[in-house]
């Protein structure tokens, strides 16, 4: 890691302060990404600003639904018993996701702001436009099995890794953050995150040094919920494809650079589709760059079972 | 010269009296392993604070370092030194010899220009912390004329000849066999690079005390690696060192050393303090040999009876460019079922990919996922009971030799397998059985590995407390060594468990060649077993030598060791007396075991039988293993625990051949795509369901003193093979492309309308 | 700077560089190697140690982020000479073989039964909003976070059992 100095937010204002007056500053609170990348150089920030103290963790009622802070840990959010009642598929998600010890470290924040697992980003020695913009990227006629399919550019064909984020598109969950200025914003998730388009640097839409102080979910929609994952190992490894289904809300995971709300699945649902239909119409844009094409079998197989299994009909 | 017949008396190991052999006692090292309290060679505590030594890779795959620029890196915080092929110190030309008996030549580190491989250590940086010997590091900039690799193993393979001094072996007429076959089967199956990927990356600690260096290593062979750094530090071979007390995992990898230890000893001797270097899990991938790829092809052709008339398996694989190794996965097959007419053999390609070499059981753990699927496909073709497919294809000799089996008892593994399994419970046809997502398959496959015997040393001593000590330069890289050599030593003197010492891992004890090839425990334990008979005999011979002794003028032959008591009929003084009063301060003695010259007139082997029940989700083209039994004959086993590990745990390793493993080389950069434990998945607790391993009774007397043979490779052969046969039944979809991943098993699962 | 940890009941007074993870911390200034570095990047599980009573993997960890902390790692659950009931259910059961992966096993599986004490779900319960039994698939499915490459699975999961069956 390079050299960098440390600090431990007294409260959030001083931590958004802090980010603002200080170069090369970056938020820690679980650090089970960050420090996964400082260690190889990927990310080198100059200051670190420990916010992994704040009184933020709490997960309380809001109105009929759900706000949850973005300290909480995954395994608090996944365990916590409103979630586990009323938000199943969130809690889902999250226990398919890493393992025990990561979730119990990693934060609500910090598995939104997690970067891509594409081993083209994770190998310095190889162009990725996301760590040098310009640079190219490697893993366009790579070995692409694990790349995007849906809304992916030629500058970054990476997928967006969390499996959390896909449950809460799929609840229609919103943000809430500080920006550096101090000032609370409060915007749906689905806006968070970014396509690759020509910047796949930029990730977010959040303002640098702006930090999430929650995340709201309101009350669950009508219908059942599933999330399903399909993967090489039976866990402990990241998504070919995932499915978050909520009612009549579609998200999409291991497809896209972003957690990707299926708009036209849930439409064509909505018109009295099958689920197979629904899918296809889904996929209807999707593209396949060699070693990736099983993905769209896949997540249309899967997307399937998933939204039969979560009306209660066979999958 | 010796003959398997001197080992045709008994023994202690055979009379077991006390019955300590093939008790599954708990592991002598095993109170230290479970507290944390066993030191592995990162994590000895020199006698002065040590220095901190970090490697850099090469980013190239080929081609030379033409620009070195350290000077920011020698700026940093906290460096000590750096270095690169231009400034480290001078070290003996590769392979230099010179001590004539030295068992490796020297291995010099950052020797030149040239970059061989992607990930090549090209750089050191030693600082005083970790950290900022990791920073500096980074700090190191090399430019290089990168020539474009040549590592396309698909594409050079049409090019690749035998390996040097091979030829393929013919048997009777293979072409005019197979054509004249009433059922033929030719078919190609592919296995990727795989990683051994062992839990503890290999690090090195030295430092040096006058003229002589110091160094713990993680290694599987001991007197390889006090040679070969002996040589490149251009030092006698009685100045180095060389321990390695605990290892973290070994399976080939750590047959031989790395950098890491050459490195730390020419930096320790640089700077006067102790100094470790350890890979990074990122290095390891490369910079340590990997299982190369293979492309099998089998042939082979029955009758409608089922009986092989003519069969052939040939493999071709990979080395890197300066290298040698070969896969032989044809080999096995020589051995495994009788036909008339064979041809087996190999062909090897010289890549720009890193070193290529053994990963446990090589050979047989690529060779079998191809012939045991062949054999499945041809019995399903026949209409054939694959386990009756294979007993009607049992060899009386070995087909390929004519020499008879020392012992051999794969029909017995595969029928009792077959019977504890619940095999008769199989519907033949694929596709038949649900249980709710999942359909669900039985599949099975033969093991077999070969048995080795090397020469070995080892000393026994008794102290005045009685207590034994086992010295030997041998390892335990979790095979059981310790245990074993404690259990040998416990009955061959009488004593209890807890009266034994064992200490092995360091150079200055009677060499053993190490753990590797499944020989470790009849290797070291033989050698155990000659160092304890002669310890009895001096023992025996002071107590009836003694006039103090109530055994004084006794027949030495005579004398029962038991219980920590030396007795003849009712005449009896503890051993702890007797060392006490008439050798004061103990007795040492030597053993040493060697093949027996006529060993090779036996075809000696081990053998096994697996089966298999996977689930596959028709939908996602995942696959579950939910049940794995493997039955295995081979010879006696001292330690039914330690043993029933190795074999569960080389199990997993084949359904994870079949499932998870495989590292893609990317051909434009010469690199491969897994560079860590995310990328490159080994198989993790939920992947595995409920696994059993049982092991036949049996005594090959052919094989040593103890009749004992290796299982640490055993469970690996085969077990591959009978998971993708089980996918096979599960949902009648055939990937011969390794490892059956959920893309490969979905398009089939889609051209089958599942 | 200045940190201070309660490593296994006993204050410990660092004084550290911020990069230094709480892994090396303990292996590095510490001197307690139980904690293994098997990959420095959280997909291993060898370096698993217990904070406040819950488990994490160290590598992932910053030293200076753990002021105040109560850390219990291997050395800490028991001694050769008297063993935690875990460290004894891996030794009888064989759950082991090279013994590197082992610690954060053990640490792993006690920091895990607690959980399921507390109810938590995994990604094995069928329904998530019951409390999730211990069973066999739960045990794999939530100790998937340490890999085993000399593969002591299913020595591990009879380990694990024995030990949450003594206490059910």
């Amino acid at each position: 890691m390079k050299p960098f100095t440390y600090e431990r937010a007294a409260d959030a204002r001083a931590a958004v302060k802090a980010a603002a007056e200080t170069p090369g500053a970056r938020f820690i609170a679980g650090g089970t990404n960050l420090l996964d990348l400082m260690k190889l150089e990927i990310e080198a920030p100059q200051h670190l600003i420990d916010v992994s103290r704040l009184p933020m963790a709490a997960i309380e009622a809001e109105g009929e639904g759900l706000r949850i802070g973005a300290m909480a840990t995954n395994s608090q959010v996944a365990g916590h018993a409103e979630v586990r009642r009323r938000y199943p598929v969130l809690t889902q998600a999250i226990v398919s996701g890493a393992s025990g010890q990561l979730r119990n470290r990693a934060t609500t924040g910090g598995n939104l702001m997690q970067r891509t697992r594409c081993p083209y980003f994770y190998d310095a020695s190889k162009p990725c436009n996301k760590r040098e913009p310009g640079a190219g990227c490697a893993a366009l006629e790579g070995v692409s099995r694990e790349t995007a399919i849906l809304g992916a550019s030629h500058a970054c064909v990476a997928v967006h890794p969390s499996d959390m984020a896909v449950a809460l598109v799929a609840l229609d969950a919103e943000v809430e953050t500080l920006t550096p200025s101090g000032e609370a914003r409060r915007f749906p998730l689905m806006e968070l995150h970014r396509l690759p388009g020509e910047t796949p640097h930029l990730e977010t839409h959040l303002i640098p040094g702006e930090l999430i102080t929650a995340v709201v979910l309101p009350p669950p929609p009508e219908g059942g919920q599933r999330y399903r994952k399909a993967r090489d190992r039976a866990s402990y490894a990241t998504a070919h494809a995932s499915i978050a289904v909520a009612g009549g809300k579609v998200a999409l995971g291991g497809v896209a650079h972003k957690p990707w709300r299926a708009v036209t699945a849930e439409a064509a649902l909505a018109a009295g589709a099958s689920p197979d239909e629904a899918m296809t119409a889904e996929l209807a844009e999707a593209q396949a760059i060699g070693e990736n094409a099983f993905k769209l079998p896949l997540t249309a197989r899967l997307g399937a079972a998933t939204i039969r299994e979560a009306r209660g009909e066979t999958p | 010269m010796s003959s398997v017949n001197d080992w045709a008396g008994p023994n202690p190991v055979k009379d077991n009296r006390s019955g300590l052999i093939g008790k599954g006692v708990d592991r002598y090292e095993g109170p230290l392993k479970v507290t944390g309290t066993a030191p592995y060679a990162y994590e000895v505590q020199p006698p002065s604070p040590p220095a901190y030594g970090v490697m850099v890779g090469a980013t190239v795959a080929t081609g030379r370092i033409t620009g070195v620029d350290i000077a920011e890196a020698e700026a940093a915080p906290g460096v000590l030194l750096v270095w690169t092929h231009r400034n480290v110190p001078a070290q003996p030309a590769k392979g230099t010899r010179k001590h004539p008996r030295s068992t490796a030549g020297s291995k010099p580190a950052l020797e030149s220009d040239r970059v061989a491989y992607f990930g090549q250590p090209v750089a050191l940086v030693v600082a005083d912390t970790l950290e900022n010997a990791t920073a500096a590091a980074r700090l190191v900039r090399l430019t290089y004329d990168a020539a474009s690799p040549d590592v396309d193993f698909a594409a050079r393979k049409a090019g690749a000849g035998q390996p040097p001094g091979e030829e393929d072996v013919e048997i009777g007429n293979f072409g005019e066999g197979f054509a004249a076959s009433a059922v033929q089967l030719d078919e190609t199956w592919t296995t990727p690079i795989q990683n051994h990927c062992q839990m503890e990356p290999c690090a090195s600690l030295a430092w040096w005390e006058g003229d002589r260096c110091i160094a713990h290593t993680s290694i599987q062979m001991v007197k390889p690696a006090q040679h070969g750094l002996a040589e490149t530090l251009g030092i006698d071979r009685d100045d180095v060192r060389l321990m390695t007390r605990y290892i973290g995992g070994g399976f080939g990898g750590k047959g031989q050393t790395y950098d890491d230890l050459t490195l730390a000893a020419l930096a320790a001797r640089a700077l006067g303090r102790p100094v470790k270097v350890a890979f990074t899990r990122q290095q390891m991938m490369h910079g340590t040999i990997h299982r190369p790829a293979t492309v099998q092809r089998v042939r082979l052709g029955a009758d409608r009876d089922g009986r092989l008339n003519a069969f052939s398996l040939m493999t071709w694989t990979h080395c890197h460019r300066d290298g040698a190794f070969t896969e032989h996965a044809s080999n096995f097959a020589r051995t495994l079922y009788a036909a008339p007419n064979r041809l087996t053999g190999h062909r090897l390609v010289k890549l720009d990919l890193p070193g290529a070499g053994p990963m446990r059981a090589p050979g047989e753990a690529s060779g079998t996922l191809s012939l045991e699927c062949a054999m499945d496909e041809l019995a399903e073709r026949l209409g054939l009971d694959p386990v009756e497919l294979r007993i009607r294809n049992e060899p009386p000799v070995d087909p390929e030799n004519g020499r008879p089996f020392s012992q051999r008892q794969l029909v017995r593994c595969l029928k009792e397998g077959a019977q504890l399994f619940g095999w008769d419970r199989r519907l033949p046809t694929p596709g038949q059985v649900r249980d709710g997502r999942w359909l669900v398959g039985y599949g099975m496959a033969a093991a077999i590995r070969g048995n080795f015997l090397l020469p070995a040393k080892c000393s026994f001593s008794v102290d005045d407390d009685g207590v034994i000590t086992v010295r030997q330069g041998m390892t335990d890289i979790g095979t059981g060594t310790y245990t074993v050599l404690a259990q040998i030593a416990a009955e061959t003197l009488g004593v209890p468990l807890g009266q034994v010492r064992v200490e092995i891992g360091d150079s200055e004890l009677p060499p053993a060649p190490g753990s590797g090839g499944q020989f470790g425990a009849a290797t070291a334990g033989s050698a155990a077993l000659m160092a304890g008979m002669n310890l009895r005999k001096a023992i025996a011979e002071l107590a009836t030598g003694d006039a103090e002794s109530p055994l004084h003028g006794g027949d030495p032959a005579k004398i029962v060791f038991q219980d920590g008591v030396v007795g003849i009929e009712n005449r009896s003084e503890t051993l702890a007396g007797l060392i006490r009063r008439a050798a004061p301060g103990g007795l040492t003695v030597e053993g040493e075991i060697r093949p027996a010259s006529d060993m090779r007139e036996w075809s000696q082997q081990t053998y096994g039988a697996h089966f298999c029940e996977v689930g596959v989700d028709p939908v996602t083209g995942e696959v579950r293993v939910r049940r794995m039994l493997g039955v295995f004959a081979a010879g006696r086993i001292i330690n039914a625990k330690t043993a029933r590990s190795q074999l569960t745990g080389g199990m997993i390793w084949g359904a994870a051949s079949a499932l998870t493993e495989g590292n893609p080389v990317d051909p434009r950069y010469g690199s491969l795509l897994g560079q860590d434990l995310a990328q490159y998945l080994v198989p993790v607790q939920a992947d595995i369901g409920e696994v059993e391993a049982i092991m036949l009774d049996e005594v090959d007397d052919k094989a040593n003193p103890m009749g004992i043979k290796g299982v640490g490779e055993l469970g690996n052969s085969g077990s591959g093979a009978a998971v993708a046969n089980a996918i096979y039944n599960a949902c009648g979809v055939r990937v011969r492309e390794y490892p059956i991943t959920p893309d490969k098993l979905l398009a089939g699962l889609i051209a089958r309308g599942l | 700077m200045r940190t201070t940890i309660t490593v296994n009941g006993e204050a410990r007074a660092l004084d550290i560089d911020p990069r230094t993870t709480l892994l090396d911390a303990l292996r590095e200034h510490l001197k307690l190697t139980g904690a293994k570095k098997g990959c420095d990047h959280g997909q291993c599980g060898a370096c698993t140690v217990l904070v406040n009573g819950t488990r994490i993997n160290a590598c992932l960890s910053l030293a200076v982020m753990h002021d105040g902390d109560e850390v219990t790692t291997i050395e800490g659950l028991g001694t050769p000479e008297k063993l935690h009931p875990m460290q004894q259910a891996f030794l009888s059961e064989d759950a082991y073989q090279c013994g590197y992966c082992t610690p954060g096993q053990i640490c792993s599986a006690v920091g895990m039964l607690a959980e399921v004490e507390a109810g938590l779900p995994s990604h094995a319960t069928a329904d998530v909003a019951q409390p999730a039994a211990v069973d066999g698939a739960e045990i794999r499915e939530r100790m998937s976070g340490n890999i085993c490459r000399c593969s002591a699975y299913p020595q591990i999961v009879a380990a694990i059992e024995a030990v949450a069956g003594g206490k059910a």
